[in-house]
């Protein structure tokens, strides 16, 4: 059985490292993986994905709409803006933050309200929190996606006992001085 | 030892394990990091070229020297290679010679969706696609043996999707290729007409070994499943058709895409009952198949556009299959790359931006960006090198139609080394009254910051000299008068420029030179500086939001600077007329 996660978020906010932590978990875990990513202009405040498919044996990386078992949203208008490529009956996990693109800051286009309530009425499994604030609590802003990350690997299940040691490999994928911050950040997103 | 790896990365393990001594390319998604990482072995010397067609030529010098050689580049960087690749198959090799080509189906981060894999049947060289990370590393092996064993350079087709995806790979251990003797051989490397001619036989005779190969190479595979439907496929797509189908087809997944494996093809054709061609963009498979009588059904179902999916080929073939996701009525508003926060270009796309009078042609890198609102400065983009010379052409027509327009063309410096050289040497012998702007921003910023003959490192690291693009193009004959060095977060002085560049009658060039926003040592020399506005004195005339920068927001009916983003790069200051910006730090 293979399954699928979906990370979506503004270039920047860290979803690549996210599942780069994420996909080493999982190997370790003797799943298969496949991790993919699109980057190039993205890079420059755009739209970014970055997909995770594991299983006894995974061909395609590509995920589709309808087909993410998990979708993590870092920011709220990725979220609705990915919504299609949530299963039905799959998790929606989102960051309740906000990023303005160009469009919304020069007033060509409106940032929608009421995401959240919104995306509550119609999605059964939703987790919503304010990873953003969690993390500049802690310290810095820029840990959020650790915390995501933690809510993330409780969510898929892989926070047993015999699973791997995921705080050891957040610490391993931080920068030096950010490793007790990131490590923080992890704990905290467990248990949000 | 397995362990996880892009196909970027893979390629290079797979260079490095089969003893490859030379690697070059110019970077470019979704290629570059191939590259990086080929530097990263000490073994293999890696360098960025000044381009592709130069990459490949240093490949194939040190191929016939005797070093088995790799040269990469993205889809559209084969165009500017493709002159020495068609000569190259031809001349053979002594050590191995690979040639790779990322392909960009979906256009992700490219000006074109060319499918590349039309060039192995045009040059004549042999072709393999890798499907996932370990064929990535497994048939850049191959490639190598095969290129010796028949003599010729072999074409590696990826596309971003086997490129940027990560999957398993079990490492091997080098084998020194070590680097072969080398003999003079005129006729073998001289291709003037009589040797070429000769070749031209050699290399026909070569292709027919070639077509004999393709039917026992391992990497045409059939897997049997379900024979009601055969699967023919490569690269990528063979992973999305399995993904979809299952053990509910049989699947010929084909590796080595060129000579195709017709006995293969036809035994495969006539054990099931519908032949189904799964493939991205181009009928490249299909028409071959066809060719040989074999009825199937291709790309009357599939789009020849843009990227599969396994969700794209499940609603062409399996259209029973509904929709299974969530929707919501609230619209998510676009979100289009943006030039960053304190980036130096757009000071001088603003001073440009103020002028009606100007067309403007741009060139590929960051700068692209230049195109898009609220700047919108850009009138043209169409490949490495034209911001220079389809300038020139643009200049020659208003002048034969008697229009008015400054034509000005914009061009990074990396792109200016790549190609834009020759075009302003152009320019100077053909007397065109274009003015060139060089975006000097010290790095090759939109693939991810990589240095070039303008920073004074290369890729393995070492220090070198700068080359600096003021000599260069007073060398091509650019009076010194027509040259301004600014500094595009100095816009009176930028603005200045743009005018005199606007109002001169000979070739002008403005260097704009500031580094990248985002290079490390800028960001923490520029730490701590800002820009805040003042709400007391902001007359709300939104005058600051025409620069386009993403640190400036207007919230609540008010304009608010991101402290998180803004870096004091002073542009917004400078636009305000009610001295309402202040600058914090220093």
């Amino acid at each position: 059985m293979t399954r699928s996660v979906l990370l979506v978020g503004v270039g920047g906010q860290g979803t690549i490292l996210t599942s780069k932590v994420l996909a080493g978990g999982l190997i370790k875990l003797g799943h298969d993986v496949k991790m993919s990513e699109i980057h190039g202009m993205a890079q420059r405040g755009g739209s970014v994905t970055t997909q995770v498919r594991y299983g006894e044996k995974v061909y395609s990386p590509s995920i589709g709409k309808g087909e993410a078992d998990v979708l993590v949203a870092f920011e709220k208008v990725e979220a609705l803006r990915w919504l299609p490529w949530l299963k039905k009956g799959g998790t929606l996990i989102v960051n309740d933050y906000e990023i303005y693109s160009l469009p919304v800051l020069t007033g060509a286009e409106n940032y929608p309200e009421g995401i959240v309530e919104q995306l509550e009425k119609a999605v059964e499994r939703i987790i919503v929190l304010n990873a953003a604030k969690i993390a500049a609590d802690l310290g810095s802003i820029k840990a959020q996606n650790i915390v995501l990350l933690g809510v993330l690997v409780r969510a898929l299940g892989l926070d047993g006992k015999d699973g791997p040691d995921w705080l050891k490999m957040v610490r391993e994928n931080v920068p030096a001085g950010l490793r007790d911050l990131n490590a923080r950040a992890f704990e905290a997103g467990m248990n949000a | 030892m397995k362990t996880i790896m892009s196909g970027n990365e893979a390629v290079a393990r797979g260079a490095y394990e089969a003893g490859c001594s030379v690697a070059a390319a110019y970077p470019g998604t979704p290629s570059t990091e191939i590259l990086e990482s080929t530097a990263a072995y000490k073994e293999i010397y890696s360098e960025w070229s000044t381009n592709e067609k130069v990459a490949l030529e240093i490949a194939c010098g040190a191929s016939i020297a005797g070093a088995r050689a790799l040269a990469a580049m993205k889809h559209v960087g084969l165009n500017v290679a493709a002159d020495p690749m068609f000569t190259a198959a031809y001349t053979g090799v002594n050590g191995g010679l690979v040639i790779v080509t990322a392909d960009d189906p979906g256009c992700h981060s490219s000006q074109n969706e060319q499918d590349n894999r039309n060039y192995a049947p045009f040059a004549k060289v042999p072709m393999l696609e890798p499907s996932d990370s370990q064929e990535c590393k497994d048939y850049l092996k191959l490639a190598f043996e095969l290129s010796e064993r028949f003599d010729t350079p072999v074409l590696l087709r990826m596309t971003t999707r086997v490129c940027h995806s990560k999957g398993l790979v079990e490492l091997g251990e080098r084998v020194e290729a070590g680097v072969k003797e080398y003999k003079k051989d005129a006729a073998k490397y001289v291709m003037a007409p009589a040797n070429a001619r000769a070749r031209r036989a050699i290399l026909e005779e070569r292709l027919g070994r070639l077509r004999e190969y393709a039917d026992t190479c391992p990497c045409n595979r059939i897997e049997w499943g379900d024979k009601r439907i055969g699967i023919i496929t490569s690269g990528i797509s063979y992973q999305h058709a399995r993904e979809v189908f299952g053990e509910g087809a049989s699947y010929l997944k084909l590796g080595l895409t060129y000579p195709l494996p017709d006995r293969l093809i036809r035994k495969f054709a006539g054990e099931v009952g519908k032949v189904y061609v799964i493939e991205e963009n181009d009928p490249y498979l299909e028409t071959h198949v066809r060719s040989l009588g074999v009825e199937c059904l291709g790309k009357e179902v599939l789009p020849a556009c843009g990227e599969l999916s396994p969700e794209v080929i499940r609603k062409a073939l399996l259209p029973a299959a509904g929709e299974n996701g969530y929707s919501v009525e609230a619209e998510a508003p676009s979100r289009p790359p943006v030039l960053c926060a304190g980036c130096p270009h757009r000071g001088l796309y603003y001073a440009l931006s103020k002028r009606r009078d100007v067309v403007v042609a741009g060139d590929i890198g960051c700068y692209t960006l230049g195109a898009m609102p609220p700047l919108s400065v850009t009138d043209t983009v169409i490949c490495m090198g034209a911001g220079i010379s389809a300038a020139v052409g643009m200049e020659k027509a208003f002048k034969k139609a008697g229009r008015k327009s400054k034509v000005i063309g914009c061009i990074g410096d990396s792109t200016f080394f790549h190609s834009g050289i020759t075009g302003l040497i152009d320019a100077v012998y053909n007397k065109s009254s274009v003015a060139i702007c060089i975006l000097d921003n010290r790095t090759t910023a939109m693939t991810g910051h990589q240095e070039n003959p303008g920073t004074g490192k290369t890729l393995m690291g070492e220090d070198v000299p700068v080359i600096e693009i003021e000599k260069i193009v007073k060398a091509v004959g650019i009076k010194e008068e027509n040259i301004r060095v600014i500094t595009p977060y100095d816009l009176v002085q930028t603005e200045k420029a743009v005018r005199e560049a606007c109002e001169a009658t000979e070739p002008f060039v403005i260097i704009s030179r500031e580094p990248c926003a985002l290079l490390k040592e800028v960001q923490k020399e520029r730490r701590g500086r800002r820009c805040e506005i003042d709400t007391e004195k902001c007359k709300k005339c939104k005058a600051c939001l025409k620069i386009g920068c993403p640190a400036l927001v207007f919230k609540e009916g008010q304009v608010v600077i991101d402290g998180s983003m803004c870096n004091g790069c002073t542009l917004c200051l400078q636009v305000c007329r009610f001295d309402a910006v202040k600058k914090v730090g220093d």
